[in-house]
């Protein structure tokens, strides 16, 4: 049920409406619950609503750190 | 291909956290071991059991599945409710892992055979959409889950409301996450030694809503994500802050995870819901663990709209999910386990659910280590 994962915004038509790169497809998304949503942010999508962006900056720090564990 | 999924499942760095955490966790005092850590939410438990994480653990850091899984802390009393919906005519609308979980007497599924109208749905929207094309028939959908999801549910209403429909309904067994913990904690028979935190619960309440928690219970608390190198990374910080004497909620989720979560979820939940005691399978009546609609919703109410008595189910007498989800008995250890039931033919909600600790035991054959 907590299927939470992060999707590319492709595009916010109505306000609190979107779609997500779904795999390729454009998938609706709900973005009612995420302030001024962008086209190219991340979100994480659970239940077809946006909870929350990803903060790309952090998950590119946090991956970088990963890799360089040997 | 996702960058933002693959690159946190990568071998080597788990590799390489693995042997941090075993290098660490040598430090841990004999009189001290096994070191037992809990999670609570389904995700961090299916791929504890996906990844095989116990089996790159030294042997006395313990993964102990907590009640995570919504589906299965349900009660079947809920369940029964739901079922006698569908066979009064409503049009009723769940996520798909409720279908299978045993009521007192039946599943969902059994009613479906039998004539009720059960529809499976990923998100609560398509509920919504079902009762604006056909405003005569009652739809109603199942509404249970954890901070996660109660904000979609709740936009569902939202949108029926603004929509005007008259024929929309949530049948509502939400919980909170909080209060499950303060009982965990605090029943020593349990001996938690550390919580690894849930990922999107905390995106929606924030890092800061456990610090009560932890200032009462002083364990050592880490907000994870749900890929390999986000719980072993948090594994390892636990491991770090018990060795320290310290007992803190660390956010290694900040990614995703606000100091204060998400304020219009957050809202949402404040407009239209208020706290009330809740049942949770293994645990019993918890207060002020679950949301129940407000008075002045109670036409988006189910219960009582239909009237509805929701008592406490009887599970089945042989089984011991309860004990499964309160971390005292691994999966296999019970009798049932992979014979009387099975994910074709469950007996306990662990079992059905696709977060359920029995179900994923079963499917990635988790080693019997640390079997008691």
């Amino acid at each position: 049920m907590c299927l939470g994962i992060p999707l590319k915004i492709l595009a916010v038509e109505t306000p609190g409406c979107g779609f997500v790169d779904l795999d390729g497809a454009a998938q609706p998304v709900d973005l009612s619950l995420i302030e001024n949503p962008r086209p190219g942010e991340y979100v994480i999508v659970h239940a077809g609503f946006a909870i929350e962006r990803l903060d790309t900056a952090e998950a590119n720090a946090r991956i970088q750190w990963f890799r360089e564990l040997r | 291909m996702n960058p933002y999924i693959d690159a946190f499942r990568e071998p080597t760095p788990a590799r390489a956290l693995a042997r941090r955490i075993t290098d660490l966790a040598s430090q841990i005092p004999k009189d001290r071991r096994p070191f037992r850590i809990m999670e609570v939410c389904g995700s961090h438990t299916m791929a504890i059991a996906r990844y095989a994480l116990r089996d790159a653990l030294p042997p006395w850091i313990e993964l102990i599945s907590g009640p995570g899984c919504p589906v299965c802390v349900t009660d079947p009393g809920y369940l029964d409710a739901a079922i006698e919906l569908a066979h009064r005519g409503a049009r009723v609308f769940t996520f798909g892992d409720l279908l299978r979980a045993p009521g007192s007497r039946e599943t969902l599924t059994d009613a479906r055979a039998g004539g009720g109208d059960v529809e499976i749905c990923y998100t609560p929207l398509a509920a919504v959409e079902a009762a604006r094309a056909d405003t005569e028939r009652p739809v109603v959908f199942l509404a249970i889950g954890f901070e996660t999801t109660i904000p979609p549910a709740i936009r569902a209403a939202v949108e029926a409301h603004h929509a005007g429909l008259k024929n929309f309904s949530l049948l509502t067994a939400f919980k909170l996450i909080p209060p499950a913990l303060e009982v965990l904690a605090s029943d020593a028979s349990l001996q938690i030694d550390a919580f690894l935190l849930p990922a999107h619960v905390s995106a929606i309440i924030g890092a800061t809503a456990y610090e009560g928690f932890v200032r009462v219970h002083r364990r050592p608390c880490v907000i994870a994500g749900f890929e390999p190198l986000d719980i072993l990374y948090g594994i390892e910080n636990l491991v770090h802050q018990a060795l320290a004497g310290q007992a803190c909620v660390e956010n290694q989720y900040s990614r995703v995870v606000r100091p204060f979560g998400n304020p219009r979820a957050q809202n949402l939940i404040e407009e239209w819901l208020e706290p009330e005691d809740a049942v949770w399978r293994g645990l019993g009546v918890v207060p002020r663990s679950g949301l129940r609609l407000r008075s002045d919703r109670a036409e988006f109410d189910a219960a009582r709209r239909f009237a509805l008595k929701i008592t406490a189910g009887r599970p089945h007498p042989a089984c011991r999910c309860g004990d499964v989800l309160r971390g005292i008995l691994h999966p296999q250890a019970c009798p049932l386990f992979g014979v009387a039931c099975t994910p074709e033919r469950p007996v306990g909600p662990c079992m059905v659910s696709s977060e359920g600790s029995c179900s994923a035991a079963l499917r990635y054959r988790v080693s019997m280590r640390n079997v008691e």
